[in-house]
């Protein structure tokens, strides 16, 4: 290693950003833009949902739950006389569930040998929102049962008061806004490197280059720094965006922060790079860095599915995936704070991650043309 | 003395392919080398090799004494290496680039001063070390690659074809850097598929299909074909067709038109009979010449090319009563403050073969292009077939065929399927198209191609598709953009075969071209320099034009670099 070929070689890659308006354009105005679709596209809060209600029954009790219904302010309600009204709403997704008070509601209350009994029907092809619907409807025809059966029914023992921690509104944006800056980057630092030595290839200036004494260490290391420094900055504008733009509180130290950002970089960094020695040319190295870095960053991040409700050989697959261990992070950073014990050995894992990253890269970069 | 390399039976093997085969050479400290070989020869790998780049799969190199195997690093000390393509950052400057070599090669203080000074005085780029060196021309990018390389004060320097895509004037600029550099010391090895370089190279290694067919001083090759060169001079009636009917003749190993001449090179020991008979046809007579390397060297690969050119012979002979087919007047380009063409006016005749020249950066693409109707001219006519440019762009296009530089055919599409869409592009239809295809691949012999990648294909055939897209139209002017930029000399020879005989059958060419062979294959040449028009004759009077007492038989290379530089010489008087 010779300090002084790393650096002019660092100066030149330097000199390349700043005249090539697609690194710049990868690190500044790319992930504002991916932080806008994964913060708004990724919704995981249900309100107004939209209940298709069937009054078959006019009784006093079924009017008062109609009412409660009514009240409630996640729910939004179009009432009708008859099930057929929403035959072709639930398939248009005109109403998101329907709720039928049946013709002998009144009767069964008034009996308490019957039991009471409503019907409803979501759309079981989403069944995540199928889930969310059916469990706001019944929660709240459960609610108006136990205030209807009032004096008779002994009024519950115990009262629910919940405490959502870290996120009190339970607002997911704030949960989702650290995962998607995570994702963001990830895309980003590998797209940043995924080209650079594949440029070289393509451009013929790697034959050039590999005639001096330069070394391939040498090569490499000069690829990261200027690159480094760009992902930094994209770290710090999507944080920007992050606590002003969508209100998520930083809890944690911004040194913190990017002490986090920094360290995951290495991987990331290192991920575009070993591809950029293996792809033929930029074309393919950046549809590889994409994919590569995308799918699994989005699918087996923890982002949108729970790590711990997947089958246990996907989760051990997880551990290989360097977005896991920086959503993680960055929800801590976030949310919670330095919490030093939760972050360590996350970073311990990125670093781990980059250093396996690199020592393949520079085995597999080619030192002959052969 | 030690030979600066030596190369013992090295043979190199990719695959199923065998590039190299028993190369067995010494190059010199002070002696300037040529690698000669047709395209595809293994002058780049044998190049690679010795820059330590590469291994041989058997024999053994050595540069310096250093193994290529065992010592790349030490090998990389001490080469100076230019690959064949530009190996230099576009997109930074000539200093930031001059920077960074320096800094690989280690330079500082008083050294790094005294060698910058050097090579921006020696290379003349001192007036242009903030500019993008991918805003270079041709002969300044290669001497920007020249300086980044002797950064290293080599004992050894390695240039890859440095020459293609060069103009005269600059390749001779090159030319004399290099030697001084010999002079020097340095062991210099300059690969090229250009001929005249090789002649003036000191020592030459000839290589074809990966084997060495000759090592030493080109004059002991160029001696074995002592009394077998001739000129047929004083020819009445069309050159062209002495030359295609000649060419078929037993007798003939081959030949090149040379101005109102044809230059012939017999067989050894030929029976000359049958080529008396013929030239008595044309009223013409032998005069012996001086043989060149170039005669030498096709003779040794086997012999030129036939004269007999299949796809001439099927087209049937224009039929157009207009007997100008190209004409601009004032023809004008600007580009902002910048003037690329500056009022040329020209006419070019049915079934004359027309030649644009002119150094790198001159305005000749730039004329060629708004003539083909890929460009507007900002004043000024050009007319092709009568059709102007700016009102019937299309319908003249139709008109026309166009072979780009690099033969510009799709990489990821077949070879079926370039033809298809070419032949789509002209707007052919419906039989015509299935057949003129059909007729394109048999007369160019490319079925066994037919469902591969141009990109794979050998350099001939490749040229071949991309004269077969320009021609499947049956176009009455044909464009050649550089047509033979780095093509090997059998395969120029075999691209002006076909051109000879469309040129019979009345259709136009006009042609941009570096190669001062090729210059001699037309009627008529147009000079461009500094966006101007500065010389307009046939091949013969532009060599007469800058002949003397001390230049008596002046090459078409002498008449470009003495033209060129006469008009620079002038506007450089005016501009003070």
């Amino acid at each position: 290693m010779n300090g002084r070929r790393l650096k002019a070689m660092i100066i030149k890659e330097g000199w390349q950003v700043l005249r090539d308006p697609s690194a710049l354009l990868v690190a500044f105005i790319l992930p504002p833009i991916l932080l806008f679709f994964f913060s708004l596209g990724v919704n995981l809060d249900v309100k107004d949902v939209k209940l298709g209600l069937v009054l078959e029954s006019d009784g006093p009790y079924a009017r008062d739950l109609a009412a409660a219904f009514a009240g409630t302010p996640y729910l939004q309600v179009h009432p009708a006389r008859n099930r057929k009204a929403f035959e072709h709403g639930l398939v248009n997704a005109d109403v998101q569930v329907i709720a039928v008070i049946p013709k002998d509601f009144d009767e069964r209350m008034n009996d308490p040998h019957r039991a009471v009994q409503i019907q409803v029907i979501t759309n079981g092809s989403e069944p995540n929102s199928a889930n969310f619907t059916a469990a706001y409807v019944q929660g709240t025809f459960s609610r108006w049962l136990a205030e209807a059966s009032g004096p008779e029914g002994a009024s519950p023992p115990l009262e629910l008061q919940p405490r959502f921690w870290f996120n009190p509104e339970l607002e997911s944006r704030q949960v989702v806004v650290p995962g998607a800056i995570a994702i963001v980057m990830t895309i980003i630092g590998t797209l940043l490197t995924a080209m650079v030595i594949a440029r070289e290839w393509e451009r013929g200036t790697m034959e050039a280059l590999m005639s001096t004494p330069a070394t391939n260490a040498e090569i490499i290391l000069s690829k990261l720094l200027p690159y480094f420094i760009l992902g930094m900055c994209a770290i710090s504008g999507c944080t920007l965006i992050a606590t002003t733009l969508f209100g998520v509180p930083l809890r944690g130290d911004i040194s913190t922060l990017l002490l986090v950002g920094a360290v995951f970089l290495f991987p990331a960094l290192g991920q575009g790079m070993l591809i950029s020695t293996l792809a033929p040319n930029q074309f393919v190295a950046a549809q590889i860095g994409v994919m590569s870095a995308f799918l699994p960053a989005l699918l087996l991040s923890g982002f949108v599915f729970e790590i711990r409700s997947m089958p246990e050989p996907v989760q051990w697959i997880t551990a290989i995936i360097p977005a896991r261990y920086f959503v993680a992070s960055l929800q801590t950073v976030f949310l919670a704070g330095d919490l030093w014990e939760d972050l360590i050995p996350n970073l311990l894992a990125l670093f781990s991650l980059g250093t396996v990253l690199f020592s393949l890269t520079f085995f597999t970069s080619r030192r002959t043309l052969d | 003395m030690n030979p600066a390399i030596e190369l013992e039976s090295v043979g190199k093997h990719f695959d199923d392919t065998i590039a190299l085969q028993n190369i067995e050479a010494s190059i010199y400290q002070g002696t300037l080398t040529g690698l000669v070989g047709p395209d595809g020869a293994g002058k780049t790998t044998l190049m690679r090799i010795m820059a330590a780049l590469m291994k041989p799969t058997t024999g053994r190199a050595s540069v310096a004494g250093f193994d290529v195997s065992a010592h790349m690093v030490a090998i990389h000390e001490l080469i100076g290496y230019m690959p064949q393509r530009f190996g230099l950052y576009e997109d930074l400057s000539v200093k930031q680039n001059l920077d960074l070599y320096a800094d690989l090669r280690g330079l500082t203080g008083r050294v790094r001063q005294e060698t910058f000074a050097r090579l921006l005085a020696f290379t003349k780029l001192e007036a242009f070390t903030r500019r993008l060196s991918g805003a270079l021309s041709g002969g300044m990018k290669q001497k920007l690659g020249l300086a980044c390389a002797l950064m290293a004060r080599p004992k050894v320097l390695l240039l890859d074809e440095p020459s293609v895509g060069v103009d005269p004037v600059s390749r001779q600029e090159l030319w004399q850097m290099v030697q001084e550099l010999t002079s020097e010391g340095m062991a210099v090895v300059w690969s090229t598929a250009y001929l005249d370089e090789a002649e003036r190279c000191e020592d030459v290694l000839v290589l074809d299909h990966g084997q060495l067919l000759y090592t030493g001083p080109p004059k002991n090759l160029t001696q074995r074909l002592d009394g077998r060169s001739y000129l047929a001079v004083e020819i009445a009636g069309d050159r062209r067709r002495l030359l295609t009917a000649a060419l078929d003749l037993d007798c003939v190993r081959d030949g090149v038109i040379q101005g109102a001449a044809v230059r012939l090179v017999l067989a050894e020991h030929a029976e000359t009979e049958a080529l008396e008979k013929l030239l008595l046809q044309y009223g013409a007579h032998l005069q012996a010449v001086a043989p060149r390397f170039e005669d030498a060297f096709i003779d040794m690969l086997g012999g030129g090319p036939g004269g007999y050119s299949e796809v001439a012979e099927r087209m049937p002979p224009i039929t157009d009563s207009r007997n100008i087919m190209v004409e601009c007047r004032h023809l004008t380009k600007r580009f902002g403050d910048f003037t690329a063409t500056d009022d040329v006016s020209f006419t070019v005749g049915k079934g004359e073969i027309f030649g644009l020249l002119g150094p790198n950066g001159a305005g000749k693409s730039t004329t060629f292009k708004m003539l083909c109707g890929l460009l507007k001219p900002s004043s000024g006519s050009a007319q092709v077939v009568g059709l102007d440019l700016r009102i019937a762009g299309a319908d003249a296009k139709r008109q026309l065929g166009y072979m780009a530089q690099k033969f510009s055919l799709f990489g990821l599409m077949t070879v079926q399927q370039n033809l298809a869409f070419f032949s789509g592009v002209y707007g052919l239809k419906g039989r015509e198209r299935q057949q003129r295809i059909r007729e394109m691949v048999e007369v160019f012999e490319l079925t066994p191609y037919l469902s591969q990648s141009p990109d794979v294909l050998p350099l001939g055939f490749k040229q071949r598709l991309a004269l077969a897209c320009a021609l499947m139209h049956r176009p009455k002017v044909l464009f050649l953009d550089e047509p033979t930029s780095g093509v090997d000399p059998q395969t120029r020879r075999e691209f002006w075969t076909h051109i000879t005989g469309l040129v019979s059958k009345g259709v136009t060419i006009m042609v941009t071209t570096h190669f001062m062979d090729e210059a001699e294959y037309c009627d008529r040449v147009a000079l461009v320099n500094q966006s101007q028009l500065i010389a307009l004759d046939t091949p013969d009077a532009l060599k007469a034009s800058v002949a003397g007492p001390e230049l008596e038989n002046p090459t078409m290379e002498d008449a470009f670099i003495r033209l060129v530089e006469a008009q620079n010489a002038r506007l450089a008087e005016d501009a003070a």
